[in-house]
């Protein structure tokens, strides 16, 4: 053997790894397999036009939009400040990331206890405004907002401190403020892990259910989303929580491909810690 | 080598740990309505009592998600739902043994704030700035409330509607909302965390809950055992001390 073909072979993945490879493979691809085998397709156009399901959709769309707006607006900023901190970013990045392990519902529980009507800003919203967040829509974009929002402070962050702060440097020597380096050098440069970023949050806050239901409850057109469709409608006609379920995977392969294979790989390198 | 040999060992010696539990104990699981949370747990402690090496498995949560489960081939030798439409979509589905066997009746109730602050005084107080919570009314107690509000004429306009009558109660413990229709056994159950407001004609509606053992029961003799001991004096005097009703 030349020395050459033994780099080859070594460099292939161990035949070993192939079998848990493709079981892994397998526990994500049969379950959807499975779901589609029971989709009543006859029925389905009827069961997605339901004015349940097209109450569900509008309304997962337009707070998922409206979270991941949010998520941008706060979250970038949150990204550019934690990557330049000087002292306690690890602490720091420790805070931003406690959404993404914490159990939803605790999620959920934290939001309702701090903005809830015995909640101390809650209270005094209800007091001084007249304001009561729980069982809004509000109440669902800010839900969304609390669980989505790690995953674009996650990939700004990493992407800005893996690029380093070169062309800041370059720009700050040329007599550029901090305010004109961050618009005209940092934004422009932060624009593709934004793009996943985005896409990451927007499926997250898509996906979100339990700190929906905890926070927001779960009422038709106001607080409903599809998760919460689903799982309401498992109860009484599984065929439609079937055919609700299809369309969220269709609406999640559908943010695959407009993110696009290059995106993917970014978002799977932006995930790195 | 050597961690290899230790968790070898430890495994080895799981296992036997796991042989020798399941000899030891048999073990009776037990579906059952949301509303029966604190009554089985208590009918499951004395049957326990009883019988040396048995135990109660309980699987709370709203009867028609349960009735799912049942027929998805979830694993259970007793179900106990909240109504004769929750259990019939079980007999439907094959998973059932027999005839299923009523045990108890529940009737509706407002739960509210303890003392009443909003001074709620029916279903017709149930408006304006009220904020009403309800089951779903694909579960029994959302039925349930559906069907009082018609009787009274009185349309219901719930903030949320939520999938079992426990997290309703819950959101009138935690003071999100106003009023929440619930059970009778519920507002009981919450031992003076929320008030009652009676229903005129609740008796109207009340639920008959059914219980049955299972077709593919682990334990079929346990099960039957246990569906008997629901039935007996004593599980009966268990139920009527929660406020359920004679069947």
């Amino acid at each position: 053997m030349t020395r050459d073909s033994t780099l080859r072979s070594g460099l292939r993945s161990p035949r070993l790894l192939w079998i848990p490879a493709a079981a892994g493979l397998a526990l994500i691809v049969l379950p959807v397999a499975g779901l589609l085998f029971r989709v009543d397709f006859a029925r389905l156009p009827e069961l997605l036009t339901s004015q349940a399901s097209l109450d569900a959709l509008e309304l997962s769309l337009v707070t998922a939009g409206l979270s991941t707006l949010l998520c941008v607006l706060l979250g970038v900023p949150l990204a550019v400040v934690l990557a330049r901190v000087r002292r306690g970013g690890r602490v720091l990045r420790a805070v931003v990331v406690l959404p993404l392990v914490m159990p939803p519902v605790v999620g959920g529980l934290a939001l309702l206890y701090l903005l809830g009507r015995n909640g101390f800003a809650g209270y005094l919203l209800d007091v001084v405004a007249g304001v009561r967040v729980p069982f809004t829509t509000a109440a669902v974009v800010l839900a969304q907002t609390f669980v989505a929002m790690p995953f674009l402070v996650i990939s700004l962050d990493g992407a800005i401190r893996a690029g380093g702060d070169e062309y800041e440097r370059v720009a700050a020597t040329l007599g550029a403020g901090p305010w004109v380096v961050f618009t005209r050098v940092t934004l422009p440069l932060l624009l593709p892990p934004l793009a996943s970023g985005v896409v990451l949050s927007f499926a997250r806050a898509l996906g979100e259910f339990g700190a929906t239901i905890t926070f927001a409850g779960s009422l038709q057109a106001v607080t409903r989303t599809l998760p919460l469709e689903v799982y309401a409608q498992a109860e009484a006609d599984v065929e439609s929580a079937v055919a609700l379920s299809l369309l969220l995977i269709v609406v999640a392969i559908a943010v695959i491909v407009a993110a696009g294979p290059r995106m993917t790989a970014r978002v799977t390198e932006g995930a790195r810690p | 080598m050597r961690l290899t040999r230790v968790v070898a060992a430890a495994a080895i010696a799981l296992l036997l740990a796991g042989c020798a539990t399941a000899e030891a104990t048999r073990t009776v699981t037990v579906f059952a309505a949301a509303s029966l949370t604190e009554t089985f747990e208590q009918l499951a402690e004395k049957f326990e009592a009883r019988r040396e090496g048995v135990d109660v498995r309980l699987s709370f949560g709203g009867s028609s998600r349960l009735a799912e489960q049942l027929a998805e081939g979830a694993p259970a030798d007793v179900f106990a739902a909240a109504d004769d439409k929750a259990m019939a979509k079980a007999v439907q589905a094959g998973v059932i043994d027999g005839e299923p066997q009523r045990f108890a009746r529940n009737r509706m109730t407002i739960a509210v704030a303890p003392g009443n602050p909003k001074k709620i005084d029916g279903l017709t107080g149930l408006r304006g700035d009220v904020v009403l919570v309800t089951c779903a009314p694909e579960v029994p107690c959302g039925r349930a409330a559906q069907a009082l509000a018609a009787n009274a004429n009185v349309r219901l306009q719930p903030a949320s509607e939520e999938p079992d009558v426990k997290s309703v109660l819950g959101k009138v413990a935690a003071g999100e909302a106003d009023a929440g229709l619930v059970y009778v056994t519920d507002v009981r159950a919450a031992a003076g965390k929320v008030d009652a407001v009676p229903i005129t004609g609740a008796d109207a509606v009340a639920n008959a809950y059914p219980i049955a053992t299972t077709r593919e029961a682990a334990e079929p003799d346990l099960a039957r055992q246990f569906v008997e001991f629901v039935l007996s004096d004593e599980g009966q005097r268990v139920l009527r001390d929660a406020g359920f009703d004679a069947p």
